[in-house]
């Protein structure tokens, strides 16, 4: 939009009104776009700390998993929850992945549910690794909201353990040792 | 050669060092220098530690004219760079792959060789980052002869954002 400033020179009596209307329009854009600049610098810095999450509430989200069925945290409430985040090029996810298919086949039947979300930028790599990995549980394509709704999910792999009352219990960052995480989950898992 | 009962402990522990040394990939008692895909790839020379690059990004341009920014580039995915990256960082795509490694020569095609170029990942521990080890290969190859990789030992977020230095985010 152009904004056309009046000339400093004019003797018209209206001139010094019409400056500070477009003063004012100016300092308004000027405003508006400080705002938004600032709010782009800041929202990284001001995504939640992920260990804020513990013993909070699992932020709710609905997706499609990578076969377009709904995929709604909620849904799985009175199940424990294992939610990793993963990506195709992650060494380290692909370790976990077919211990969490495991898991989701000794487990599940106990009530453990095992989400992956992928944060890849191509669905057909994922779709691909989950085909190959055979995996036993849904998988679904993560994005930028997501991962700052969960404290930012800025190096995988990624993982958080959800109690049956949807409540955030442990997070796990990078290379874990499986075991560890296996017996938290069982003792999730033996909580009623 | 036979070696004494002392000799075959000295040489058993030099072989499990090897084994256990980063970037040595031991098998049936060999070992083998780390992949050009790699992170461990990347000389330490051409390090640069997150404390560094974030002085060199706080230091004022007029006060120190002589001190040249660099440019950086993002060579990991774009969900994360979505939610948070170093400030004027460009994203190009992961190195690993074909598509992230065209955008990169593309982007830096026309650049002089002597351009200070600084890349980062951070999608996964240092050793396991399959991103920046062949983006570096390739700019070498390129003939360019200025450029730093940032050391970020565990991810982004811990290493940098973490540790409060600043961030943009494109979400």
């Amino acid at each position: 939009m152009h904004t056309r400033v009046p000339r400093a020179a004019s003797n018209s009596p209206c001139a010094a009104p019409k400056l500070t209307r477009a003063a004012i329009a100016i300092y308004n854009v000027l405003l508006v776009a400080c705002l938004a600049a600032s709010i782009a610098v800041a929202t990284a810095q001001s995504a939640p700390p992920a260990e804020n999450l513990l013993n909070k509430q699992a932020p709710d989200f609905t997706r499609h998993d990578l076969d377009g069925h709904a995929l709604h945290l909620n849904a799985f409430r009175g199940k424990v929850v294992l939610l990793n985040f993963w990506a195709t090029w992650c060494a380290p996810c692909q370790v976990e992945m077919p211990v969490f298919s495991a898991w989701q086949r000794q487990y599940g039947p106990q009530g453990l549910a095992i989400i992956g979300i992928s944060m890849d930028d191509d669905a057909a790599a994922a779709r691909q690794l989950v085909q190959r990995l055979k995996l036993d549980y849904p998988n679904a394509m993560g994005d930028a909201r997501l991962g700052l709704r969960y404290g930012g999910v800025l190096g995988l792999p990624l993982s958080f353990l959800i109690d049956r009352n949807s409540v955030v219990r442990a997070r796990f960052q990078g290379e874990t040792d499986v075991k560890v995480m296996e017996n938290q989950v069982r003792a999730l898992l033996a909580e009623r | 050669m036979r070696l004494g009962r002392s000799g075959r402990a000295g040489a058993f522990a030099a072989l499990m060092l090897l084994c256990v040394a980063p970037g040595r990939m031991c098998a049936a008692g060999q070992w083998a220098a780390p992949p050009s895909s790699s992170a461990l790839s990347v000389p330490t020379s051409v390090l640069l530690q997150p404390e560094e690059l974030n002085r060199l990004l706080q230091t004022p341009g007029a006060e120190k004219p002589l001190i040249e920014k660099p440019l950086i580039l993002q060579v990991g995915s774009r969900v994360l760079y979505a939610q948070a990256h170093i400030p004027h960082a460009e994203y190009v795509g992961p190195g690993s792959q074909d598509a992230g490694a065209q955008i990169l020569r593309n982007r830096v095609a026309s650049l002089p060789r002597k351009t200070f170029i600084v890349l980062y990942c951070g999608c996964c521990p240092w050793n396991r980052c399959p991103n920046v080890g062949p983006a570096y290969r390739l700019l070498l190859d390129m003939g360019f002869t200025r450029v730093k990789v940032l050391y970020l030992a565990d991810n982004f977020g811990a290493d940098w954002v973490n540790k409060g230095f600043p961030v943009e985010s494109a979400h």
